[in-house]
């Protein structure tokens, strides 16, 4: 089984089970991590569900693209690596990905 | 959109700097005054309240979701359900306001609310339009780039993290505010906590003179009731005299600010201080319309919106009695239910776009042009999203997909303020007090747009360990 691992701002470790297809977001509310919302259910309109990548794994999930960028553009944690988990649908060879979550989501 | 800003918008704003803020409000007043004569409609109301028929006898084309007492009479929620099943993308061609367009499916108005390209938030985001040269600007009222950098000036004061400094500074307030209240008799729970409490936090929010917060309430609600912005009952020379006294009062709160700052007082955390330190706002009162437009906009942002939740609240769980039971029993639910609260009173009814361009919503045709209501009232009762969608339910699972904040660019930035606010008030009151007890029934606001409580009478009943 592959797995996502969430860490909090203040280093707490959640893992979850990674189900091809469905979104990250979708992953961590399902899984009740704390710290990500999903208020808008998955149309990056709401900026609640904010991960930030890390730097190992950007080149195999991605960069946020422009969509992601009207929401995140606005928020003052944001990071380089950072992207909407509910615009990213899991792919099967993510297993061991690892996320940092912010301190606040907006 | 007034012609003056639109065929010559750049000389106006050239003059806009130069007219002194409340000649141009006075202005304003006398050409308003002047129309009323003209048109013979000095003194005479556009909305006089009679009885809303049943929503079966109404042809659907003749439904008019911008009756400003369709909330007061309770008929709402029957007429947005029809709406909802029969026509979700509803046309209405010879409102008071115009043709418009309402949205009222929870999908439909998340598509409109985050495609900015497709449909702009300018000039108004209410239904009509406020009297000619008055039409402020703020940015909720703008489209990207420019309401971006807007933005980006004030939001840091209400962002998460300043919140955590102001979550001890909130709870002393409600507290002071709960311990005054009479217990065993019946009050206007509005007057003494609901307003009560926002004037304080709006008045900290600003660094206005404390003593004087009540005023900010005046002017928010006068700005908010505007007959033809969105056929509230406040007369328009009312409004007109709030809108000097409020130039007057915020100028004078600007200027003062300015001249402690450049006296090396320590900058303050506020929303004042914040838009001084901010290059795209530093000289914000040089374009007085703006000046005004934008803290207006954080003073109503801040007032009819938790306000009538905190009197939403209070109803709910009395229509809901054995929600307020599970909620007594398991306070750890006070965060989901403050989102569930949010969700039930929908404090603001909608937003209003402008389609840029011919597009395709739900399978009607929009016109480059057309009007568009997207109705977060309706949507957060979209049984499509919401299991029994006019029950309070405090422990719903979804709770938070509710859109009373609104999605996209625009989305409410004082959201977890709020949350907040809601927050603290229950976690005060559950320990003091054994019954919030509903005493009669609630008064409602006259509007399309706040769906506001202007009177909720209660009587308290002390815990008995308390």
């Amino acid at each position: 089984m592959s797995v996502v691992t969430f860490i909090s701002h203040d280093g707490e470790k959640h893992e979850a089970p990674l189900e091809v297809g469905r979104s990250l977001m979708q992953v961590a509310v399902d899984n009740m991590v704390p710290g990500v919302d999903g208020d808008c259910g998955g149309e990056a309109a709401c900026g609640t569900c904010h991960v930030i990548v890390d730097d190992q794994w950007v080149a195999a999930v991605g960069r946020s693209g422009p969509v992601e960028e009207e929401m995140l553009a606005m928020n003052p944690e944001r990071e380089s690596t950072s992207r909407l988990s509910c615009q990213m649908a899991v792919c099967a060879d993510w297993d061991g990905l690892v996320v940092r979550l912010p301190e606040f989501q907006m | 959109m007034s012609s003056l800003t639109g065929v010559t918008g750049a000389a106006a704003e050239r003059a806009q700097a130069l007219i002194p803020m409340e000649l141009q409000i006075r202005g304003a007043h006398l050409y308003d005054k002047a129309r009323r004569f003209v048109t013979r409609t000095n003194g005479h109301k556009i909305f006089v309240e009679k009885p809303i028929p049943a929503v079966e006898e109404v042809a659907l084309a003749d439904i008019d979701l911008s009756n400003p007492f369709l909330y007061r009479q309770g008929k709402w929620q029957s007429y947005f359900e029809r709406v909802r099943n029969e026509a979700p993308v509803h046309f209405q061609a010879n409102s008071p306001f115009g043709p418009f367009w309402s949205v009222t499916r929870h999908a439909d108005i998340i598509a409109v609310d985050k495609d900015h390209e497709t449909f702009s938030a300018e000039p108004f985001i209410i239904i009509g339009e406020p009297p000619r040269f008055m039409d402020v600007a703020m940015f909720i009222a703008m489209d990207p780039p420019k309401h971006d950098r807007q933005r980006a000036a004030v939001q840091g004061v209400v962002a998460p993290k300043n919140l955590r400094e102001m979550e001890a500074l909130i709870r002393t307030r409600v507290r002071e505010v709960l311990d005054d209240l009479p217990l065993g008799e019946p009050f206007n729970w509005v007057d003494r906590v609901s307003i009560e409490l926002t004037a304080r936090m709006l008045a900290t929010l600003l660094d206005f003179p404390y003593d004087q917060r009540r005023k900010l309430v005046e002017w928010s609600d006068l700005a908010s009731s505007m007959e033809q912005a969105n056929g509230g009952p406040s007369d328009n020379d009312e409004v007109f005299r709030g809108f000097v006294d409020a130039a007057r009062g915020l100028s004078a709160l600007w200027r003062d600010k300015q001249a402690r700052l450049a006296a090396g007082e320590e900058p303050g955390f506020d929303l004042i201080t914040m838009l001084q330190s901010n290059e795209a706002t530093k000289d914000l009162i040089d374009r007085p319309m703006e000046f005004l437009g934008n803290l207006i906009l954080l003073i109503v942002g801040g007032n009819d919106t938790t306000r009538n939740s905190m009197s939403g609240g209070v109803l709910a769980l009395n229509r809901f009695p054995d929600q307020f039971e599970k909620v007594k029993a398991n306070p750890e639910l006070i965060p989901n239910m403050v989102s569930e609260i949010i969700r039930w009173q929908t404090p603001l009814a909608y937003m209003r776009r402008v389609a840029k361009k011919d597009t395709i919503l739900n399978g009607q045709f929009i016109r480059k042009g057309d009007k568009l209501v997207m109705w977060y009232a309706s949507g957060n009762r979209d049984e499509r999203v919401f299991d029994r969608p006019d029950d309070l339910i405090i422990d719903r699972s979804n709770a938070r997909n509710h859109i009373s904040f609104g999605f996209g660019v625009h989305r409410c930035m004082g959201n977890r303020l709020a949350e907040m606010q809601l927050r603290i008030l229950w976690e005060e009151l559950l320990p003091r007090f054994e019954k919030i007890e509903l005493v009669g029934e609630p008064e409602y606001v006259q509007s399309n747009f706040v769906r506001g409580i202007s009177r909720l009478s209660v009587r308290l009943t002390a815990k008995s360990d308390a």
